[in-house]
């Protein structure tokens, strides 16, 4: 199968982009990794006019840490997030989330903006940044600016991006004491899409009490949403068991899942409720030795 | 368009559509059939090659972003007349049976011992989650690859003689 | 560990396969690889609408893109007579619609352009005016008085294809009359796709100064797409040339003639320069023929000691808008009455309806023998069910009830003949190998923890081989196959066989066979199938049928061979024929072992010193209808354990013990086994096409239409008894597809047996992650 024919684009510089997106407007669409965008093309679901290949872009790859945490260019790829070994002990639900995107092959082209922009539902790198309270970086004609990922996805496939913008990075919070992370996802065979996912990032303080909770849902609702009720049933306690079962009983009260082929929305909301009650419960068992639990 | 890539070693320089895809690209323009396409939604890796080094799905790649790249494909593994462990290993092991996901296991597998010269069977299995295979049910494949990686790191004889001994394919 | 392929006395040796070299250097020759100078490429336009009426037809648009040659509607093939062609069970299929279309992705007209891409961009062009007519997708509804009748077509208003008997009705209902015990249960196979890795294909490519058409293929049966091509189309047979190149995986999917074939051929003949038609994974799955969907009932009879005594079998079969399966003539539901299994009843009762929906057509033998596999998931998991209801250990249940070895060759109820087989043994083969009562022990061990662990048995019994000509025949033509083998002068040999193999390794075995009968190495030996104007005519690949027609075709034509060989070699030993010996490897004198001649002595001397009065050379053919089919069998043992929380399936262990008779290669045998169990697991728990209730196809490409990938896949363990086939030429019974047709029970008996707790007899394939969670949370077991 083939995509239908369109004007290529690849531009040297973000200021060449976002000229060349602004002039063709919504007759283009941004290259990042192509792992969504080019299937989509070749079915011929996305047919844009052209295409604006960002691969030429060296100011968008890789990350660097900054005051605040952590600048993840745009264009860097799932399989660098999964082997970057530096940030496994600061930002471990990066690697953890990373491994569960597709295919190992899917993730030496798929890009985290690219993956972001593309807002579906079942993003995992959507689901992960809410869990980690991030902000998506956009570069337009206007200039620069950060939107915190709660404001990010509007609609399935549909972001707060202006016309002529494009992702140029997100920026993850540095954790503020010890950290634990976990991803869980339920696929229907490996590399699927999730039947339901929850990314779960938790920070204690020196007493061992839930600093910072972050739990994103994958799959459950038009976009990937915030467990909102159970990071705030987190936040300022102790993980014991009961706080734990209390946070995983409120998962799925914020979570919007429909009924399809993967499943009821009942089931994935008691996934969701599942999830949470063993990342949890991990995360807790891992805490543990860093600062005390009680 | 006007690209150069460098496939298996040699440079091409060739006009392109823009809208073609690498797959097509090395199979149509450069004659290069053994990269083989099984699906429409990168779901299959039977498309698999090496981009600049990194196993990639070459149906989910356009020939355009492949310009001023290098490029590896099953063609590209024999050396003077020589296979590679990799190929030799699929062929003792009896990992392949109607051959068509084999060019895309063998690049994928010779990616991962790049990478990781003694990977456990997990590891193996993780690695090829790319690519599917209808006929072999993978137990051969993972008996191949941790053969081609013994006989990679020096071990040749004693692990041809190990995995004699344990049978190529019952358990 | 392969062995090298340079040896003596090869049959039942682990020799290395001779087909790799070229695949493992990416020098395989697959159809798509296929490219001749001048060739266009086919796209077709399908259909949106599962049942429509299709008001006009403009290609006007098309037709002026760029690089467009062509376009052929359903109205253009009707002026050639071409609009329809026969299917393998009888029934006709339209090639591209002219008035109506019956399910969604049928074909409806077909665009040739200079590239792929550009006949994919007209194609999009082609403007297709349908009125949408009512839909039909469930076959219970397609048989009510109320149902729209789908195939205005026919003679016969009805939807309802056929109606179809076997066993003794009347036996059979006088014993659950009487009976202490009846269980009955309804078991649904569900609708899945062969989908092999390479897609479907051609490149026709008709030579008009010779007037010959080069048609190469992805076909698992060249010959007989020949012989229809040639019925189809007009052309004289010998003037159509299949070639059948590298075959990407079958498995029955390449048994039928699709419509973009004889699309491609009729654009070759009308533009005179070769045509490509290159299906996508889309029209794999949603337009070529489909496997199963079998809605089954069935009812056993027995004793509160657990003796079955009879079995009642009711069956509604989806067959999609066309009867598309690939069943020999007198088998409309195939095989299917071999449900009685291993066991031994007293009589049976089967009977299938089939029925047409607006699906597309089907089913065919995917990765078994005419509904074989059907027949023995229902078996397996109903005699479960009577365990469960009698509180036996399915295990003795089994035991108790199997054919003892003593009674074959058996007769079965419904008519079959048993040929060999020591059920008792192989199943007490994998009872040990598994530690069958440790896994009990441990079992009660967790389910007093609240823990979900599950032991599933599967003691099939397949019937192969199609077949006994008297018997089986595909549009008539019989099912025998055959072997012809030329031995040259320096003893090398070539053989050509009428099947074709798609990955299952006839290169390596059938060299085997024939390098033992001659006493030759397997590297003597080239096997060449596929081109039908060199290769002796058969039937094909399906239905684990080359081994015990093909493999038994090649050992008599060695044999064919070896008896000539021993005139020459009497001559050369200057000896009488009744005085020479054969002792596997060469000829010699009777009583004096110091002189031989081996069989390249022999073929040297056939073309330069032969015996006065005999004919020069060394080949023969041989055409084998066998006497009988052939029935694998094995048994099967799965452990799972459940996920409280998530409903998933884990299969810890998976062990196959299979009895296929005599082992060619035991290396291919066991690749074999794991291909086919990977298979069934996809089938068990992962695989289904779903349409909704407007005949839209849930499932049309490998997003959805999930196959398994090496993280999904458990680690299989192999073990196998021999009891050879007594009526095959070298004891050999077929094993491509036992893995596939013994497997989903043992995956599913496994998952019921570890919910029996709660009192759960059934789940229907395939068994999702949400199922079982629906089944523990409605049993209040949560985590």
């Amino acid at each position: 199968m083939f995509p239908n024919a369109f004007r290529y684009e690849a531009p040297a510089s973000l200021d060449e982009a976002i000229r060349l997106m602004t002039e063709h407007a919504y007759d283009a669409k941004v290259l990042a990794g192509g792992q969504s965008l080019l299937p989509m093309m070749k079915l011929r679901i996305a047919a844009p006019a052209v295409l604006i290949d960002l691969g030429g872009i060296g100011e968008l790859k890789g990350w660097r840490e900054t005051e605040e945490g952590l600048r993840i260019g745009a264009l860097t790829r799932h399989a660098d997030l999964e082997r970057a070994a530096a940030l496994y002990g600061r930002y471990p639900l990066l690697s953890r989330t990373a491994r569960w995107i597709a295919d190992p092959l899917v993730r030496n082209r798929g890009t985290i903006g690219g993956s972001l922009a593309h807002a579906d539902p079942g993003s995992d790198w959507g689901t992960a940044m809410i869990a980690l309270h991030a902000e998506v970086e956009a570069a337009g004609p206007e200039g620069s600016r950060r939107i915190p990922i709660d404001d990010f996805f509007v609609d399935t496939f549909v972001t707060s991006l202006q016309e002529g913008e494009l992702v140029t990075a997100v920026h993850v919070p540095a954790p503020s004491g010890p950290v634990a992370a976990r991803y869980m996802k339920l696929e229907r065979k490996a590399g699927d899409f999730a039947i339901a996912g929850l990314a779960v990032h938790i920070v204690t303080d020196g007493d061992g009490r839930v600093a910072e909770a972050g739990i994103g849902i994958c799959a459950c609702g038009p976009v990937p949403l915030r467990a909102a009720k159970a990071e705030a049933a987190l936040v300022g306690r102790p993980l014991t068991s009961d706080t734990i079962a209390e946070a995983s009983r409120l998962v799925p009260e914020d979570a919007e899942p429909a009924d399809d082929l993967r499943g009821s929305s009942d089931y994935k909301r008691d996934l969701l409720r599942v999830f949470a009650l063993r990342a949890l419960r991990e995360i807790a068992e891992e805490l543990e030795g860093r600062a005390s639990i009680a | 368009m006007k690209i150069a890539v460098k496939v298996n070693g040699r440079l091409y320089e060739s006009d392109v559509e823009p809208r073609t895809l690498l797959a097509y690209y090395l199979r149509e323009t450069l004659n290069l059939t053994g990269t083989h396409i099984g699906c429409d939604t990168t779901s299959c890796g039977a498309c698999t090659v090496l981009l600049d080094g990194e196993p990639v799905k070459s149906c989910t790649v356009l020939a355009v972003q492949a310009n001023g790249r290098e490029v590896m494909t099953v063609e590209g593994l024999e050396q003077n007349g020589q296979l590679h462990p990799v190929q030799s290993a699929f062929w003792e092991a009896h990992a392949l049976q109607c051959g068509y996901c084999t060019p895309g296991m063998l690049m994928a597998s010779y990616a991962l011992l790049q990478d990781n010269p003694a990977p456990t069977e997990a590891e193996i299995r993780e690695a090829l989650s790319g690519n599917v295979c209808r006929c072999t049910g993978y137990v051969n494949i993972v008996k191949a690859v941790q053969l081609a990686a013994r006989q990679l790191s020096g071990e040749g004889q004693e692990a041809l003689q190990e995995v004699e001994a344990h049978g190529a394919s019952s358990n | 560990m392969a062995l090298r392929q340079t040896e003596l006395r090869p049959l039942g040796k682990p020799v290395g396969r001779k087909e790799d070299p070229r695949l493992i250097r990416g020098k395989g020759r697959y159809v798509d690889d296929i490219m001749l100078p001048n060739m266009l490429h086919l796209c077709v336009v399908r259909s949106p609408y599962a049942h429509a009426r299709i008001r006009r037809i403009d290609a006007s648009a098309a037709l002026a893109a760029p690089g467009v040659k062509l376009v052929l509607t359903g109205e253009d093939l009707a002026k050639m007579n071409l609009a329809w062609m026969p299917t393998l069970a009888g029934d006709r299929q339209m090639v591209l619609a002219t008035d109506k279309v019956l399910f969604q992705y049928q074909e409806v007209a077909a665009v040739v352009a200079e590239t792929r891409a550009q006949a994919e961009d007209a194609a999009q062009l082609i403007e297709v005016d349908y009125e949408p007519l009512p839909v039909v997708v469930d076959p219970f509804y397609a048989l009510t008085p109320e149902a729209p009748i789908l195939r205005d077509d026919k003679e016969k208003k009805s939807n309802l294809i056929f109606h179809w008997e076997a066993g003794d009705r009347e036996e059979t209902e006088a014993i659950f009359r009487e009976a202490p015990v009846v269980v009955k249960q309804d078991v649904r196979f569900p609708r899945v796709h062969p989908s092999p890795l390479e897609p479907c294909g051609c490149v026709a490519d008709y030579d008009t100064a010779r007037s010959k058409l080069t048609f190469y293929v992805t076909s698992q049966a060249p010959h007989a797409h020949r012989t229809v091509l040639a019925l189809v189309s007009g052309l004289p047979e010998h003037q159509i040339h299949v070639i059948s190149p590298d075959v990407g995986g079958g498995f029955g999917n390449k048994v039928p003639v699709y419509p973009g074939y004889v699309c491609a051929i009729v654009a070759s003949l009308k533009l005179g320069v070769p045509v490509k038609w290159i299906e996508t994974r889309t029209e794999n799955i949603a337009s070529t023929h489909f496997a199963r969907d079998y809605h089954m009932t069935a009812e056993i009879a027995a004793r509160e000691d657990g003796k079955v005594l009879a079995l009642r079998v009711k069956t509604v079969a989806d067959h999609g808008a066309f009867d598309g399966a690939a069943d020999p003539s007198k088998f409309p539901a195939g095989l299917f009455s071999i449900v009685s299994g291993s066991y031994d009843f007293k009589a049976a009762f089967v009977e299938v309806d089939g029925v047409h929906t607006n699906k597309p057509p089907g089913g065919v033998a995917y990765r078994c023998s005419f509904r074989v596999t059907e027949a023995a998931y229902l078996i397996e998991r109903v005699m479960d069910v009577l365990a469960q209801r009698l509180k036996m250990d399915p295990a003795e249940l089994r035991l108790r009830n199997f054919i003892r070895k003593e009674q074959f060759p058996y007769r079965s109820p419904t008519g079959w003949v048993y040929d060999s087989g020591d059920y008792e043994k192989t199943l007490r083969l994998a009872l040990e190998r598994i530690d069958y009562e440790e896994l009990r022990k441990e079992q009660a061990e967790r389910r007093a923890r609240g823990e979900f662990m599950g032991i599933g048995i599967s003691t099939f019994t397949e019937v192969v081989g199609a077949g006994p000509g008297h018997t089986f025949d595909i549009l008539g033509l019989k099912m025998f196959d055959s072997a012809q083998i030329r031995v040259h002068p320096t003893g090398k040999v070539i053989a050509r066989l009428g099947v074709r193999h798609q990955g299952q390794g006839h290169e390596t075995t059938f060299a085997q066979i024939i390098a033992e009968e001659l006493g030759l190495s397997v590297d003597d030996v080239l096997i060449e199938e596929g081109d039908t104007d060199t290769a002796p005519y058969g039937l094909g690949t399906y239905a684990s049928r080359s081994t015990p027609t093909a493999g038994g075709a090649a050992a008599l034509c060695a044999r064919r061979i070896r008896q000539k060989a021993r005139k020459i070699a009497a001559h050369l030993l200057e000896v009488g024929e009744d005085d020479v010996v054969w002792d596997g490897t060469a000829f010699s004198v009777q009583g004096l072992p110091g002189r031989s001649v081996t069989m390249k002595d022999v073929a040297f001397a056939a073309y330069t010193n032969v015996p006065e009065g005999l004919e020069p050379g060394l080949e023969a053919s041989y055409y084998y209808d066998p006497p009988n089919l052939t029935f694998p069998n094995g048994a099967y043992i799965a452990v799972v354990d459940i996920d409280k929380g998530t409903g998933a399936v884990k299969v810890r262990r998976f062990l196959a013990v299979d009895d296929c008779g005599t082992v060619i290669n035991p290396m291919i045998v066991d690749g074999q086994v794991h291909g086919g169990l990977t298979e069934g697991f996809a089938i068990a728990f992962m695989q289904d096409i779903p349409y909704d209730a407007d005949g839209n196809c849930l499932a049309p490409n490998w997003m959805d239409y999930l196959v398994p990938t090496s993280l999904d896949t458990p680690h299989w363990e192999t073990d196998r008894t021999v009891t050879p086939s007594p009526h095959h030429p070298i004891g050999a019974k077929g094993v491509g597809e036992s893995p596939n047709v013994g497997s989903p029970a043992a995956f599913v008996n496994a998952v019921v047996d570890a919910l029996s707790p709660l009192g759960v007899e059934h789940i229907d394939m395939p068994i999702y992650p949400w199922k079982v969670w629906s089944i523990l949370r409605a049993h209040g077991v949560t985590e």
